[in-house]
């Protein structure tokens, strides 16, 4: 038999008590990729070809350079909140629920700072 | 969403890295599977776009009626493989 009290053994096991940030962070990211994700379906509909220097050439406009480091780092916090919310919801051992969400975060940042990596090399010797 | 932002990645690093790898990305991305895959992406976009639109006038309070809610996937539904067939179709 246990001696802890009701109020011990259900205290932590709440909600995080933090879910505010996420979810005005989560909107707030959405509206900018409404206007980001529209602006690059745009672009992508009205580019000249696929082809290197074409390519080359768009990356390389310096108003393309910084709407597609916004569109890289705005979708990477974006797509890190969603998939941080399906991983709480769904993976349900909490070793592997940290080991997700730190994976995730990871791999996030990684894409986000390839992205920016890659458009200003791109921009520099275009 | 979250592949097509590697994808993304994928892209950006290839060009970075030269017109030779910018080849290889390309012909991977005339493939039948790489037209699949940039055909599905644009879908998801879509999809994702009409259905954060839905998300957003939920959180005005309205649009919860279960005939509304009907309509909103469905109008999203269409929206989303009208907008990419457009886009595919259009575009090429």
């Amino acid at each position: 038999m246990s001696l802890r009290t009701p109020l011990g053994r259900v205290l932590g096991l709440g909600t995080a008590k933090d879910g505010t940030d996420h979810f005005v962070a989560q909107r707030i990211s959405a509206i900018a990729m409404v206007l980001l994700g529209g602006w690059f379906m745009y672009s992508m509909f009205t580019i000249e070809s696929m082809a290197y220097l074409e390519v080359m050439r768009f990356v390389a406009a310096p108003l393309n350079s910084v709407l597609l480091s916004l569109l890289c780092i705005t979708g990477a916090y974006h797509s890190y909140l969603g998939v941080q919310v399906v991983i709480e919801d769904y993976v349900h051992a909490h070793g592997v629920k940290l080991l997700s969400l730190i994976a995730s975060r990871f791999a996030h940042v990684f894409l986000a700072v390839a992205c920016v990596y890659a458009i200003l090399r791109i921009g520099f010797t275009a | 969403m979250s592949l097509g932002l590697i994808f993304l990645a994928v892209w950006l690093m290839q060009t970075a890295a030269g017109p030779e790898q910018y080849q290889y990305f390309r012909a991977a991305m005339g493939s039948p599977l790489g037209k699949i895959l940039l055909i599905g992406w644009t879908f998801a976009f879509f999809l994702h776009l009409g259905n954060g639109i839905r998300h957003f006038v939920w959180d005005t309070g309205r649009g919860f009626e279960k005939s509304q809610a009907n309509a909103s996937a469905w109008a999203a539904l269409v929206m989303a493989i009208a907008l990419t067939a457009g886009f595919w179709v259009l575009r090429f």
